[in-house]
């Protein structure tokens, strides 16, 4: 079983990686690419059998606390 | 005075706060970040460094720290905090000041000497700053570029608790004189209480004129005469 956490700076923050792998990409001849966005993707093995609503209740919040700073970022998660 | 400097894994400014503290005439002692309590603490300082490997990001880790409880509990009654460049990410990621640092704008880390403009002398960490003398003070850093929304950026300006910004060496504020990307060229802020205070640059490496610089004695002077105050007052 597996939480996977997708993280993104927000919409508002300077981007600065981003923006760099675009400029990257226009100078490698990659067309029509209007912004690059550079997040955070977090695996968390979780042990079989764990229940499906409590694992999603306690990751959202560790998500909250820990893994993604709300200031800057944003996340989305999904177990499987 | 007794100052309390943090201890983290990977803290590496801890030594120089400790020197600097010492220098300037009062005591100070390492607390491990495990240890549950401070102690018999007059000041808290949480230093530079790259706690954790500045794994997943600057600070994040430590703010849960044990000790990072007492220093919550110490601020909640009025204790005196500064965050030094490590120090002030691990107060934003504790909640404990607004906004958040994140990487520099041009993605190199900076090690150089910068110009701060006191903004305001109206708080335990700028009383006694001489007014309108650009401090010169170094930065080591490469996610020191300060970050806050709107409503709080207008927050901090409504409350002055933006309390330094950087400036070129004549004191003027410029798009120039800011070498991480900061908005508004903010260095340090502090909270609306105004007992914690945190900035990117390194007061304590700018303490003796062999260092090249010691513009820095002044931040530790106005924490001194605060905490000088306090004690005439309980008395």
């Amino acid at each position: 079983m597996k939480a996977k956490i997708i993280i993104t700076p927000k919409k508002a923050v300077l981007d600065p990686q981003g923006k760099t792998v675009q400029n990257a990409l226009a100078q490698m001849g990659y067309t029509g690419v209007t912004g690059v966005h550079i997040g955070k993707y977090i695996e968390i093995d979780l042990a079989p059998g764990t229940d499906l609503a409590a694992a999603h209740k306690a990751i959202k919040e560790a998500a909250h606390r820990l893994l993604s700073n709300p200031v800057i970022e944003d996340y989305r998660l999904e177990i499987e | 005075m007794n100052f309390s400097v943090l201890q983290f894994p990977a803290s590496n400014c801890d030594q120089d706060a400790i020197h600097a503290i010492h220098l300037l005439g009062h005591s100070a002692r390492l607390v491990w970040h495990k240890d549950a309590s401070l102690g018999d603490t007059d000041a808290v300082i949480v230093p530079g460094g790259f706690s954790y490997g500045d794994y997943l990001r600057c600070g994040a880790i430590a703010r849960f720290s044990p000790v990072m409880q007492a220093v919550k509990q110490f601020a909640d009654q009025g204790g005196l905090v500064l965050g030094v460049c490590n120090g002030f990410q691990v107060l934003t990621e504790a909640g404990l000041l607004p906004g958040a640092l994140i990487r520099n704008r041009d993605l190199q880390f900076h090690c150089e000497y910068i110009h701060l403009k006191t903004v305001t002398t109206d708080s335990a960490f700028t009383s006694c700053i001489p007014v309108g003398t650009p401090l010169r003070v170094p930065i080591a850093h490469g996610e020191g570029c300060y970050f806050a929304d709107e409503a709080t950026l207008a927050q901090l300006q409504a409350g002055n608790q933006i309390l330094w910004q950087y400036c070129d060496a004549g004191g003027k504020v410029t798009d120039a004189a800011n070498p991480n990307g900061s908005l508004q060229n903010i260095a340090g802020i502090c909270n609306e209480r105004r007992n914690v205070a945190g900035l990117m640059p390194h007061p304590e490496r700018a303490c003796e004129p062999l260092l090249g610089s010691d513009d820095g004695r002044w931040i530790f002077e106005s924490i001194f005469a605060a905490l000088k105050d306090r004690s005439v007052a309980a008395a």
